[in-house]
């Protein structure tokens, strides 16, 4: 194969200069000994960082955030553990009508989405409440959780699980015993793409949340809708070494690119 | 995206009802779970379209189609519907030119390389979108920001562009937040393409350029016109970057939704402005991927 040329490689770094600068920035700025915003000219300070604890509603919000991506995720594949399996095994009439159903969050626009649930949980009476953001969160995380499950469970040798059924395992222990475990990789990064998705929406949360349900996310932009100041950096530079975490840990357990790229077959 | 259910092998003969029964016994929670608490509220925010509103009665369940009407008689919601529009058109247009040959470039990069630059490039994609327009935000601030101080160091622009409140701002935020799926989506359709191909051409005495436009282009069309699908349907949606950059004034869809459901309080029109982008949406994509299908048919056999 052919290699790049100088011009393909000044392209590439403007590019990738491109899509750093505004994080670099935000990580820089967060570091400001100054009490505006402006970029550490003299000298690097923590003292935004120490600032974020004088503010109990971005630590609450933040603890909103993580347990409800981690709890919404779990539920979700709660749900999406046996229909990956339904999906991956066998043939059926509607199968196709099932798995778009199943996409579809991915595809109706979030605001959409932020109304529904907010007219839908004001009728039922749980509007703004922790239950109806958890809901919410279980059906738009769904798509994530179901489709590295699915791949998972589409590229595992059943040969195992039919060794297993000839020694007499049925049902639930040739499920926990045998299946569980040889798709537990796929669970997991399914679990952990999901809680980035549940821990990053902001667009439907917005509607949903009220003060006390305030997610991460929501907090700030209700915080930067009213000013810009160092304090907001440093919350997203924690928000970014955060999602950093994440991605690492899904890195080690499945592969980025293979999630990234939506490449679903292991084997491909 | 349906990637994954279109390769899943299947065990089964098609239409073996045997295999039907435990297939819907698996899948019956989620499918309740879907039923009760996504489909309900979608129909209910259609129908919420159709109520009435006022100052002081709040909303009433009757059916009119005073929304709807205003909607399309008042040239207000058509300017700011064009807008939004206009934002994602452009939006699209720009993550294609610059993201198709990016994902070229990046498949051209040997194993180490490849690997950190795709992190590095889709990465973003994971971080919280506050976060990242917070960074476009910092990066314009003012007749004095960065990104000013550097157009003009290197002489692109003589006196310095306004980036907030405009949508300039909002398309080069725009730009930046739905460049990984463009790219994405670019690189998924050039693993499908033999490098030997090119090669070929190579050694048959066709110049770079010529190889480009007619062995690459071609082949990698779908990918690129599929990622604009997406990066459209999503930016037309997209709410806090323009929230963030274009500031109360200037509205798009999702951002007057919001202001209707949680400002002025009148649920129905902001019920229905969202019911239009939905639909409208819907059209769009439905529409271009059946020509995409139709034109390219040989590609996704």
């Amino acid at each position: 194969m052919r290699t790049n040329g100088p011009l393909a490689l000044i392209f590439h770094t403007i590019f990738v200069v491109f899509m750093l600068a505004p994080i670099v920035v935000v990580c820089l700025v967060a570091f400001t000994p100054e009490g505006y915003l402006s970029l550490p000219t003299n000298g690097f300070s923590l003292r935004w960082f120490r600032a974020i604890a004088n503010y109990p509603e971005f630590v609450h919000a933040f603890w909103v955030s993580l347990g409800l991506g981690a709890l919404s995720s779990f539920v979700a594949l709660l749900f999406a553990v046996p229909s990956a399996l339904a999906i991956a095994r066998y043939s059926f009439r509607g199968r196709d009508a099932v798995a778009a159903l199943f996409l579809s969050p991915l595809m109706i626009p979030h605001v959409v989405l932020g109304i529904a649930f907010l007219r839908f949980f004001t009728t039922i009476g749980i509007g703004g409440s922790f239950a109806g953001l958890l809901i919410a969160h279980v059906v738009v995380v769904f798509p994530f959780a179901l489709r590295l499950t699915l791949a998972a469970a589409t590229g595992m040798d059943r040969s195992v699980e039919m060794a297993a059924v000839s020694l007499g395992a049925g049902g639930w222990t040739l499920f926990r015993r045998v299946t569980l475990p040889l798709i537990l990789p796929g669970v997991i990064s399914g679990w952990a793409l999901a809680f980035i998705q549940s821990f990053d929406d902001l667009t439907m949360t917005v509607f949903l949340a009220a003060p006390g349900t305030e997610t991460l996310p929501v907090r700030m932009f209700l915080y930067v809708q009213d000013n810009i100041d160092p304090l907001v950096t440093s919350i997203s530079a924690s928000v970014i070494a955060i999602t950093m975490t994440a991605l690492i840990l899904l890195d080690r357990f499945y592969g980025l690119d293979r999630v990234l790229a939506g490449k679903s077959d292991p084997e491909r | 995206m349906s990637g994954a259910i279109d390769t899943a092998p299947v065990h089964a003969a098609p239409g073996d009802s045997s295999h039907a029964r435990p297939a819907w016994a698996l899948s019956a929670p989620a499918l309740m779970l879907f039923a009760g608490v996504l489909v309900i509220p979608l129909v209910m925010t259609v129908m919420l379209s159709f109520h009435d509103w006022g100052q002081y009665k709040g909303i009433e369940p009757v059916f009119i189609l005073k929304n709807w009407h205003e909607i399309a008689t008042d040239p207000y919601y058509a300017e700011m519907f064009w807008r939004t529009f206009r934002i994602a058109l452009l939006t699209t247009l720009i993550a294609a030119l610059f993201g198709a040959p990016e994902a070229y470039i990046l498949n051209r990069m040997s194993g180490r390389w490849k690997s950190l630059f795709l992190l590095l490039i889709l990465g973003p994609l994971l971080i919280s979108v506050v976060a990242r327009t917070l960074g476009w935000a910092l990066l314009f601030g003012g007749n004095n920001g960065l990104m000013n101080k550097l157009l003009m160091s290197l002489g692109l622009i003589g006196s310095p562009l306004r980036f907030m409140f405009t949508e300039t701002g909002m398309v080069v935020a725009l730009v930046h937040v739905m460049m990984p799926f463009m790219v994405m989506s670019v690189w998924a359709a050039l693993q499908r393409v033999d490098p030997q191909i090119e090669n070929a051409a190579l050694s048959l005495g066709a110049s770079p350029l010529t190889i480009i436009r007619r062995i690459v282009l071609p082949q990698i069309m779908p990918g690129v016109l599929s990622g604009a699908i997406i990066v459209f349907s999503l930016s037309a949606s997209a709410f806090a970057t323009p929230a963030i950059i274009g500031g109360r004034r200037l509205k798009v869809a999702a951002t007057l939704a919001y202001d209707e459901f949680l400002n002025t309080l009148d649920w129905p029109l902001g019920a229905a402005v969202a019911v239009l982008l939905l639909v409208a949406l819907v059209l769009i994509v439905v529409g271009s991927n059946a020509l995409i299908e139709r034109r390219y048919a040989e590609v996704f056999r």
